[in-house]
């Protein structure tokens, strides 16, 4: 870091005392070598106006206004209902806010525990394939299928295996194995949330093992050789090399895989249909459903914004903290 | 694209900006629809056959036969279920729809609030032949009462008792249940060695209403009161609830299962001689395509409390169908009328509904001896008698979210194990209702 800041000292140093030159040829030359990435950038930027920050304004705009299916041929004649839609939302003693906020901390539980997972199996597979063995590439290849699926494809075959009476799960664990007194239910009542889990850590996994594992190439076998020489035991090498050595890396990894998670929609929305079982009633799903399927838009784009103002603040906290660490490491 | 899930919303709010970016023509606006491209129409038709191919092999005949008497070329979609209200709410939205759809009749109240769908007045109704030509309980389920229709009827449809002959025969039971009691009392028979006697489509949100709807009629309960206010929770609601419940809680004669079937596997579960009966609407054509012949089921009217199926508290049906509705911004609104009248002919009321196994709504083509036979018979009395039209009011669609979901929760409760009470099923309607008023 250090070393590329004095280079940049330097350079500038160096033009501004080079002496020769008159200003006024110089400028447009200065003036092109300053636009042109800006010029580079503009459709990048255009577009990203478009599909992303006019949507974004717009559903703000609409969390104010009382947007239901009378006003939809023309959402602007929608009247404004000032705070209306944020007060419904929030208030948790009526059921509206109540339901939210229920489906806010089984999002919440559910992230926590999916990425947990997601990132241990990533890391322990990532480490085993690090040892060169007859094979290896086929399994790196094997554990990358769940990402390379489409996610529809791969969770409708899911919903199928975890049917009650037909699925192949249960044959398994109660036909076969025996496990269970009666088949029981994986994609309603309580069980459909570890349901959601299964599917989800199986599809997200892969992901973290791929970054990984990118992230141990890195990592110079000198330092495992000089750390075996000194008597450290493989558990010792992991906790003393590899995970700060990855630390930058799964600094980036974890905050991803935690905002995928926490608004992942399709896996819960092809599990379950329009109406999750509460336990696995997720964030994004229960939004949809306060707006597409009730109708009432202006109360589930108010939820929205709250969302994206909790998914801000975790990220903005999450960035400082971990950046502030490494900081101190660095220092 | 994932990121910008933040906002769920977004699939509508970019429809809107999309819309705002490509509405050159300015079609929002003006009322009554115009006549600039009367030479072709589109046409969004909701999934009535077995597949969606097979609803195009229907169709495009038929729509041939169209261009050829006008020269109006019409481009069809078929639209499957779980898309076409969204489908419709994106094309609402945008203003960028087809000139002529397909409406769950269910729906019609709820989508003619939006304000974009061409009202069915004397005059538009004359130029299709006139209101008249329509069966009265069909043109019940068009709209709000005291408004002009948002729609025209074109399937009509009821709820009927199917069974299954071989496992009534085998069972020793010689005439189909006509009451509840009867219905418990045959289920018990039924319901052994891996076999139940009533199947149940558990987690299907508008099928849960459908049933509950009729229960609800039968214990005197509307859901709304007459004003249009939720009205979930008087006892004739609850009760209705808990009797549909209570087959697989209490009575133990809808198999636990059945809690989380959607996909009509309740159908497959009939052909395959698993389960012995279900309260279906025009389940004829299916049970064929699962391989069945025709003398293979029955169909017996859908029971009731006691006594015979009439009107009031011996209502056994919803009137169930399919409504033709016309975008008013379309841009061939002559056109789109003549489709209308075209498809609502004698001739192809005949034709589409005898492939369909429905009924016509239209009285001269009801006539014809080709919906005779007993099958046939048993819906159309039934609509003609004892049918009733769902709530037709504005929130009619969240009425099916909201109650759909708590029957759906109630049926996993029960298949779970867990004891459905009154107490628990008024808790669940009351939470329903409560999320009905602050919409």
């Amino acid at each position: 870091m250090t070393t590329t800041a004095a280079y940049g000292t330097v350079e500038r140093t160096a033009q501004k005392q080079d002496p020769g030159a008159a200003p006024k040829k110089r400028r447009p030359g200065w003036l092109r070598r300053v636009s042109l990435p800006y010029l580079l950038l503009l459709p990048a930027l255009l577009l990203e106006l478009l599909v992303h920050l006019v949507p974004m304004v717009i559903g703000i705009v609409v969390s104010f206004r009382e947007l239901t299916q009378f006003y939809i041929r023309d959402w602007t004649t929608a009247p404004w209902n000032g705070l209306g839609n944020y007060e419904i939302a929030v208030d948790f003693d009526a059921p509206v806010g109540e339901a939210l906020l229920k489906s806010f901390f089984t999002t919440c539980l559910f992230t926590v525990l999916s990425v947990g997972l997601c990132w241990l199996l990533g890391a322990a597979a990532a480490i085993f394939l690090q040892e060169s063995f007859r094979g290896r590439g086929l399994l790196r290849t094997i554990f990358l299928v769940p990402y390379a699926l489409p996610v529809y494809a791969a969770v409708i075959t899911w919903a199928f295996m975890f049917q009650r009476d037909n699925g192949l799960v249960n044959h398994v664990i109660h036909d076969q194995l025996g496990l269970t007194d009666s088949p029981p239910f994986w994609l309603i009542g309580d069980n459909a949330f570890f349901t959601l889990l299964i599917v989800s850590v199986w599809k997200g996994w892969p992901f973290a093992f791929l970054i990984i594992m990118a992230g141990l190439q890195n990592i110079p076998r000198e330092m495992y050789e000089a750390a075996a020489l000194d008597g450290a035991g493989i558990w010792q090498q992991i906790r003393r090399i590899t995970m700060p050595s990855l630390r930058p890396v799964n600094q980036v990894l974890v905050l991803v895989l935690f905002l995928w998670t926490f608004n992942d929609f399709n896996t819960p929305f092809v599990l379950f249909g329009k109406a999750a079982p509460e336990s696995a009633d997720l964030i994004s799903l229960h939004i949809y459903q306060s707006s597409f399927q009730t109708w009432n838009f202006g109360t589930g784009s108010a939820m929205s914004v709250l969302l994206l103002l909790f998914l801000l603040l975790v990220t903005g906290v999450y960035l400082a903290l971990t950046s502030r660490g490494r900081k101190a490491t660095d220092g | 694209m994932r990121r910008s899930r933040v906002a769920s919303i977004a699939a509508v709010t970019l429809s809107l900006v999309l819309a705002s970016a490509a509405c050159g023509g300015g079609s929002t606006g003006s009322e009554g629809g115009s006549n600039e491209q009367p030479k072709t129409l589109t046409y969004w038709a909701s999934n009535q056959g077995a597949s969606l191919e097979v609803d195009k092999k229907v169709l495009q005949p038929e729509l041939d036969k169209f261009e050829k008497e006008t020269g109006i070329k019409v481009k069809l979609e078929v639209v499957p279920w779980s898309d076409l209200l969204n489908r419709i709410l994106t094309a609402t939205t945008s203003g960028q729809g087809p000139d002529v759809l397909n409406i769950g009749n269910t729906w019609s109240a709820s989508l003619q609030a939006t304000g974009a769908l061409l009202p069915w007045d004397a005059k538009n109704f004359e130029a299709i032949g006139g209101k008249d030509r329509f069966v009265d309980s069909a043109l019940g389920s068009t709209g709000t009462q005291g408004q002009d229709p948002a729609a025209v009827p074109l399937y009509s449809m009821a709820y009927a008792l199917y069974y299954n002959k071989k496992m009534f025969a085998d069972a020793g039971i010689e005439k189909p249940p006509a009451t509840w009691s009867e219905l418990t009392d045959v289920g018990e028979k039924l319901s052994k060695n891996g076999k139940w006697a009533l199947g149940a489509e558990g987690s299907n949100l508008s099928n849960n209403i459908h049933q509950v709807f009729v229960l609800g009629k039968q214990h005197g309960a509307d859901f709304f009161t007459p004003d249009g206010k939720a009205d979930f929770t008087s006892d004739g609601a609850v009760a209705a609830v808990k009797q549909y419940v209570d087959f697989m809680a209490k009575d133990k004669i809808i198999a636990p299962g059945n809690a989380e079937y959607a996909q009509n596997q309740s159908l497959s579960d009939f052909a395959k001689d698993k389960t012995a009966m279900v309260l279906w609407q025009t389940a004829s054509a299916t049970f064929k395509s699962l391989g069945m012949n025709e003398d293979e089921w029955g169909v017996a009217p859908a029971p009731v409390q006691s006594g015979t199926p009439g009107t009031g508290t011996n209502t056994n049906s919803m009137v169930a169908g399919i409504n033709m509705a016309v975008f008013k911004n379309t841009k061939n609104i002559d056109g789109a009328k003549k489709f209308v009248k075209f498809m609502t002919s004698d001739e192809e009321q005949k034709i589409l509904n005898s492939a369909y196994g429905s009924i016509p709504p239209v009285k001269s083509a009801q006539e014809d001896p080709a919906f005779d036979s007993p099958a046939l018979k048993v819906l159309r009395d039934t609509l003609a008698t004892s049918a009733t039209a769902l709530p037709q009011v504005p929130e009619e669609s969240q009425f099916e979210t909201v109650v759909g979901t708590a029957v759906k929760e109630l049926f996993a409760d029960a298949a779970a194990g867990r004891k459905v009470t009154t107490e628990s099923v008024r808790a669940k309607l009351e939470k329903a209702e409560q999320q009905m008023s602050t919409s």
